[in-house]
């Protein structure tokens, strides 16, 4: 197993295609940190616009932890469509090579091979996350430093200590893997049906879209389905910057609001994870390779 | 002599296709067992079969005594192939995939002995260079390394002169008849090409639209007594009238009036050659063709009419 994964990691880095993801985030980033040290000002003017009047807010609203917020808020959707170029090509792309049938010759079971392949898959995936993490938090406290975390939420407004902020992310940025996996598991499953990586990019791109506009609308008829779909709980990520306030309200340091929130998104996420998994294995198994 | 692969009552039903129908046959130790048919007649998905690639829908394989599919792992360590093309990482060196096909092969290989291996396909030089770059003939080059990688005793090739020019199916048979001669291997090649299983098969099965038609030794079913030689003259009448009168008649085919034809030894044709010049047959074209071609040709024509 573990030579296996060895090779599957050695083809995927050794594919130019590999490098567009980490290229195309490095882009972005780059790009919003750098809009954020010119307008900065301006930007948090115009978010914190209906606060001002009844709050008085001191220190640095553009910290290098609130431009982490605005970049994880802006690129975790985006994120899926380069995790599914990668996932979604892991079988596709061997079978419209031809080298599937070749690899299949070989003394290695179908099950072994077919996990790692998806363990080579999610490996990518982290560390495109941990590459977001390097970027979006160690680049920018070191661009704009450190304060408190000021964000404004639906009804409400959180401030979070600077020295409280550091955990939240390691366990945003550990959610968001989760999250991400979900993306690469549901791509990869979708790669056992296609000889061309095209179709199952697209569909794992199509099903996310879907399922992600059947979670935000708000329509009586979809709310009996949306704690299944795990475009739901891909956002649980946020929870980790909401506090608990004491009774004269000020925030609890290390605490969670909706802790139970995060649990409950993790257990759907790592379900789908492993019926996407499972699929896979029990499809491949029985599958004839006629490419 | 011993049997290597056992081939039992193997079908494969594609939805309402049935592509092998009730196959058996049984390959020796050190063969080259040639399997022909034509385009579409179940060559590809029993080869297929015999990797595992394809479950059959019934009947059973054995290699070397062990169910195939019950042991597919164990079995698969004693067989090399190359299926088609040669389907190797484009992006890789040479070098890259056959250490890559040596570790999944369950064999570690030292630098040493993989530049050695690309030494005998003639691919040495080229060891670092990408596979992108490479020519049909000598992708098809890797591919027999990778196959042979792990040195099995059995080597399945399916279709493998498929895209090669001349010099290209030239050296994949000389490396067929190295491996059977001088390495001893067991090999199951397929093709629609006669000629090409012709020249290096000892055991030939014709199979079409699934179905076995004709297994037997290449030596009887490719019998040089048997040869049938075509004759095209200036004037084939008199050519005909010529034969009739010579000590040649009794070889005439009396059915064929389109041109003469002759079924006899293969060596006798320098002979005959001599005799049509003396008798002033001016000759167009004199072609020997085996009895099986004729076989083969009519199966083909009658399935594409």
């Amino acid at each position: 197993m573990f030579t296996l994964l060895q090779i599957e990691l050695h083809k995927i880095f050794k594919r130019p295609r590999t490098y567009i993801a980490f290229a195309a985030i490095t882009a972005l980033i780059v790009i919003i940190q750098l809009g954020l040290k010119v307008d900065g000002k301006e930007y948090a003017d115009f978010v914190l616009a209906d606060l001002q009047n009844t709050l008085e807010i001191n220190g640095k609203i553009i910290n290098g932890y609130f431009v982490c917020y605005i970049i994880l808020q802006l690129l975790l959707v985006h994120v899926p469509l380069l995790i599914a170029l990668i996932a979604a090509d892991m079988i596709s792309g061997e079978a419209n090579m031809g080298t599937l049938k070749l690899l299949l010759t070989k003394p290695i079971s179908r099950t072994e091979f077919i996990i790692a392949k998806f363990l080579a898959a999610a490996i990518y995936t982290i560390l495109l996350l941990v590459w977001i993490a390097f970027f979006a938090l160690l680049a920018s406290i070191i661009i704009f430093g450190t304060d408190d975390m000021f964000l404004v939420k639906n009804a409400y407004a959180v401030q979070i200590e600077k020295i409280d902020i550091f955990w939240r992310y390691i366990g945003a940025f550990c959610f968001a893997a989760l999250a991400m996996l979900t993306v690469a598991a549901l791509g990869f499953f979708l790669s056992n049906f296609a000889e061309n990586s095209i179709g199952p990019i697209v569909a794992t791109m199509s099903i996310i879209i879907v399922t992600t506009i059947l979670s935000t609308m708000s329509i009586p008829l979809f709310n009996k389905i949306k704690p299944y779909l795990f475009t739901t709980h891909m956002v649980a990520w946020k929870e980790f910057f909401d506090v608990k306030v004491n009774d004269a309200n000020e925030t609890i340091r290390g605490s969670i609001q909706n802790a139970d929130k995060i649990i409950r998104s993790s257990i759907v996420l790592i379900v789908h994870i492993i019926l996407f998994v499972g699929a896979s294995i029990w499809v491949f198994r029985k599958k004839d390779i006629l490419s | 002599m011993q049997n290597i692969i056992n081939v039992k009552g193997l079908s494969k039903q594609f939805h309402n296709l049935t592509a092998v129908n009730q196959l058996s046959f049984s390959v020796n130790k050190g063969d080259v067992y040639g399997f022909l048919g034509q385009n579409g007649a179940g060559k590809s998905t029993t080869m297929r079969m015999l990797l595992t690639l394809i479950k059959p829908t019934e009947g059973s394989i054995e290699i070397a005594g062990i169910d195939l599919f019950k042991h597919r792992k164990e079995v698969l360590r004693n067989i090399g192939a190359v299926i088609e093309k040669p389907d190797v990482y484009t992006y890789l060196s040479a070098y890259e995939n056959l250490k890559i096909f040596a570790k999944l092969s369950g064999i570690r290989l030292s630098r040493q002995q993989l530049m050695q291996q690309l030494e005998t396909v003639g691919l040495a030089q080229r060891a670092n260079d990408k596979v992108k770059t490479f020519s049909q003939g000598m992708k098809q080059r890797l591919g027999i390394a990778v196959a042979l990688v792990h040195n099995p005793q059995i080597v399945i090739l399916d279709e493998p002169t498929n895209g090669l020019d001349p010099q290209g199916i030239a050296d994949i048979r000389n490396m067929i008849l190295h491996l059977s001669n001088e390495l001893k291997k067991t090999i199951v090649i397929s093709s629609h090409l006669l000629s090409e299983i012709e020249q290096v098969a000892t055991k030939v099965l014709i199979i079409d639209k699934g179905k076995k038609i004709i297994e037997g030794e290449a030596s009887e079913l490719f019998d040089a007594s048997q040869t049938i030689v075509e004759i095209e003259t200036t004037n084939n009448n008199y050519a005909f009238e010529q034969l009739k009168q010579s000590s040649w008649n009794s070889f005439l085919l009396k059915e064929r009036i389109i041109h003469p034809v002759l079924k006899m030894n293969k060596k006798d044709i320098p002979q005959l050659h001599k005799d049509l010049i003396t008798m002033n047959i001016a000759l167009i074209s004199l072609q020997p063709k085996h009895s099986l071609e004729d076989y083969f040709l009519s199966i083909t024509s009658n399935n594409q009419s």
